[in-house]
Parts: structure tokens; C-alpha cells; sequence
């Protein structure tokens, strides 16, 4: 395949993922590496630093309208950012000495989850839970817009979710990934935050985390101008486009679809991972 | 602790910052500066993916028919992994292209990083000591990552 050929195929398929990404709220993220690796035979520690560049893309592309909705604690976000750039760095070090056969198994089972995960249902219980000491004095509890205006929420188990927010860090670091999946359910779950606060929270922390590792990624050369360029732009405008079309009553298939995909793409990582084929 | 309680601002604080010293649980209540943190991050990330789009002209018009080949990791070469090194290719002929892509993206990592250099001067107007302190951290570990693993000066 010449360069031309190759960089064109790849920015399809990144814009097809940035956009798809972006219409169901997994993140496009996660089926690149995949991608890269098994159809585009690119070695994983190139596809893991492109992916990387795009997350932070994606992340602060989105961010003004994020900020604007008002569903964004700027505080939670800030307060569990230690957390994440901390496991950001750990996880980029372990990158580049680990096999990568073995991020390849690591990888796959991180999919396997995202799969399980977005088939979840989701129950929206209206939470009104007693302020909790550590959470009041950390200024985390906050109020978010809803359809009666606003509703105030109490964060609770703060340690809970600062640590699930190390391992979202670690595994953002490690597979070049945003991980929004472990970051929503960090705060959602532990921290019994609003879902809807929960995933714009982590998309504003996403492209901090990303940035914490990139340092490392950029420095042992795994950032490659040639491969990183269409991904990168490929992504941005997909998903900068998904953000505006709104298609509500698709998003519910799409989301089948897409998940099916990630589960596909997470099996073959596995059985790379496994018999080293990677 | 009670965090619902009419403020009942301290004599010491101005009427325009009497809100200040009870820390509402709410994002910023000055929310221009949210609004203009987000759109500088909008900028930058639009600015640099104009640099990268620059750069991907003159590399494809110069190798668009080599054959593509990642399979195998061989690390980038350095004018491609420190930052002199990125802004030195950029003059030379020779992988002016990539040295283009690196800067814009380059600036992308960046992004994130003045974000959070500038919610420390967010947090300071609110007088909030405690999130000024949690962001000053949140920055050193960012800016140990990009200095500190190497790619510095």
C-alpha cells in the first residue's frame, strides 16, 4: 500500500469512528487501536500513541459545548485530575516495557468490559442522599439542569472513586485510550454523581489525562508524524460532526452496532494477545 | 458543614467577590471564564490541526507513492521526539512535512495544559486556596510528563 492510499483509508476510518464515538458516547478511542493493529498491521505501540493525540482531540474539541451545557463539575473534575494524570504517567511507563502481546491481552479485556458495560441498563434512580463529610469538605456535591431546573446532588465514597480514577488513568496511559467508560463508572457508580454529569465531567478530564501520558508516548518516539497525521484529523472531524447531528432515534441501534464491534475487535485482540500474533 | 446556607460574606471581602469565601458547590460562578477556557481549547485544538493539515500537503507531496509500512516499532528519530528537535525540522527541508504534523500536535498536548494553567487563575479569583492548590498539582505532574520524560530542552 503506498503512503497516499494508506493515509486516506485510515482517515476514513477514523472518521467513521470519531463519528461513531461520538453518536452512541463510547469514544472512538477504543476501536482504533484495534483497528490499526489487526486490519492496518500497524505495531500496537505506534496505533496506541495516534490514538493517544486523537483523545486529547477529541476531548478539548467538545469541551466549550460541555462547559456550556452546565452539566460540567469543574471541581470533581480537577480534584479527581490527580488521580488520573498520576496513573497516566504510571500507566505510559509500564507502555514501553511491557510485551506487547501482553497489552494486547490487556486491551482485549478492556474491551470485553466497554461491551458489557454499555449493554448494561442503566437505571436512573432519583438519588437524594445525606451530604458525606469528606465529599462537603472537598466542595465536590453540586447542581446540574434538569427539567424542574436545577438539581443539587451530594458526591458520596470519594476513595472509592479517586482509586477506580488512578486505574481509569493508568489504562488511559497504557493503551492510549481516554477510558471514559472507567471514569463514568468511577463517578457514576462510586460516587453516585448524575450520569449525565458523569460523562461530561469525564470527557473535560479525558484530554488532561491524555496529556499526561503523551509526554512519554511523544518521547519514546511511539507519536509517527505520517500515521498520527490522519487519525488524528480523522477523528477530530468526526466527531466533531457526530456532536452536532443529533439522531435520537437511531443512537439506541447504533449503540448495538457499535458494541458489537468493540466485542468483535476485543475477541480478536485476545486471541492475538495469546498466540502472539501481534 | 452545612453547604446550603444564604452566604453571609465575611467583612473583609468586597461586595463583588462576597460569595467568595463560601464556597458554593458550583462550577464557576464567573462563567465567562469557563466560557473562554473552552473556547481558547476549541482554538487551539482548531489551530493545530490547521498546522497538521499544512504539514500533511507537504508530506504526501513528497512521499504520497512510497510504500506505507508500521510493522515494525523502530523508535522516531530524535528531531521527532524533543521539542527543539520538532521546531528545528520545521526549517529544514528535509521532513518539513512531518516536522509540521509534530508541532501542530505538539500544540495539541499543549492545549490541555493551558487549560489547567489557567483554572489555577480561575480557582484564585474565587479565592479558593484549596483548588488552587489541587491544580497546581494536577500541572506539575503534566508538565513533569512533558519535560521531565525527556522531549525538553
Amino acid at each position: 500500500m503506498t503512503i497516499l492510499i494508506f493515509t486516506a483509508v485510515v482517515a476514513i476510518v477514523s472518521f467513521a469512528a470519531g463519528l461513531l464515538g461520538s453518536l452512541t458516547g463510547l469514544g472512538g478511542g477504543v476501536v482504533l487501536v484495534p483497528l490499526l493493529t489487526i486490519f492496518f498491521h500497524v505495531d500496537i505501540r505506534y496505533a496506541i500513541g495516534a490514538s493517544l493525540v486523537s483523545v486529547i482531540a477529541t476531548s478539548s474539541g467538545a469541551a466549550a459545548s460541555y462547559v456550556k451545557e452546565g452539566f460540567t463539575n469543574i471541581r470533581i473534575g480537577m480534584f479527581l485530575e490527580i488521580a488520573t494524570t498520576l496513573g497516566a504517567l504510571l500507566g505510559a511507563f509500564l507502555a514501553t516495557w511491557m510485551p506487547t502481546s501482553a497489552l494486547a491481552v490487556i486491551f482485549g479485556t478492556v474491551l470485553l468490559y466497554s461491551a458489557f458495560l454499555s449493554r448494561k441498563t442503566r437505571t436512573q434512580a432519583q438519588r437524594n442522599l445525606p451530604p458525606d463529610p469528606l465529599a462537603t469538605r472537598l466542595r465536590l456535591n453540586g447542581t446540574f439542569p434538569d427539567l424542574e431546573g436545577m438539581r443539587s446532588y451530594n458526591v458520596q465514597r470519594v476513595p472509592a472513586g479517586f482509586s477506580l480514577m488512578f486505574g481509569a488513568g493508568a489504562l488511559s496511559g497504557l493503551l492510549g485510550i481516554g477510558s471514559g467508560a472507567v471514569k463514568v463508572l468511577a463517578m457514576d457508580q462510586a460516587m453516585q454523581i448524575p450520569f449525565k454529569v458523569s460523562t461530561t465531567t469525564s470527557n473535560f478530564m479525558i484530554g488532561v489525562t491524555a496529556a499526561a501520558s503523551a509526554g512519554v508516548y511523544l518521547s519514546r518516539g511511539y507519536v509517527d508524524p505520517g500515521l498520527s497525521m490522519p487519525v488524528m484529523l480523522g477523528v477530530l472531524v468526526g466527531s466533531l460532526l457526530g456532536s452536532r447531528i443529533l439522531i435520537k432515534a437511531e443512537t439506541k441501534s447504533l449503540r448495538l452496532v457499535f458494541s458489537v464491534v468493540i466485542l468483535v475487535l476485543g475477541l480478536q485482540m485476545l486471541y492475538k494477545g495469546i498466540w502472539g500474533t501481534i | 458543614m452545612a453547604t446550603a446556607t444564604p452566604p453571609s460574606s465575611p467583612s473583609s471581602s468586597s461586595t463583588s467577590v462576597s460569595h467568595a469565601h463560601e464556597f458554593k458547590p458550583q462550577p464557576w460562578r464567573d462563567k465567562r471564564l469557563a466560557y473562554i477556557l473552552g473556547n481558547l481549547l476549541r482554538a487551539g485544538v482548531m489551530m493545530s490541526a490547521g498546522i497538521v493539515l499544512c504539514g500533511a500537503v507537504i508530506y504526501l507531496s513528497r512521499h504520497a507513492h512510497e510504500p506505507a509500512n508500521y510493522r515494525a516499532f523502530h523508535s522516531e528519530p530524535p528531531e521527532y521526539r524533543t521539542i527543539p528537535g520538532v521546531i528545528h525540522s520545521v526549517f529544514k527541508d528535509q521532513g518539513r512535512g512531518r516536522g509540521l504534523i509534530q508541532l501542530g500536535l505538539l500544540l495539541l498536548i499543549a492545549t490541555p495544559i493551558v487549560r489547567v494553567a489557567l483554572s489555577i487563575v480561575g480557582f484564585a479569583i474565587e479565592r479558593d486556596k484549596l483548588y488552587v492548590g489541587f491544580t497546581v498539582v494536577v500541572l506539575a505532574i503534566l508538565l513533569y510528563s512533558l519535560l521531565g520524560a525527556g522531549i525538553g530542552l
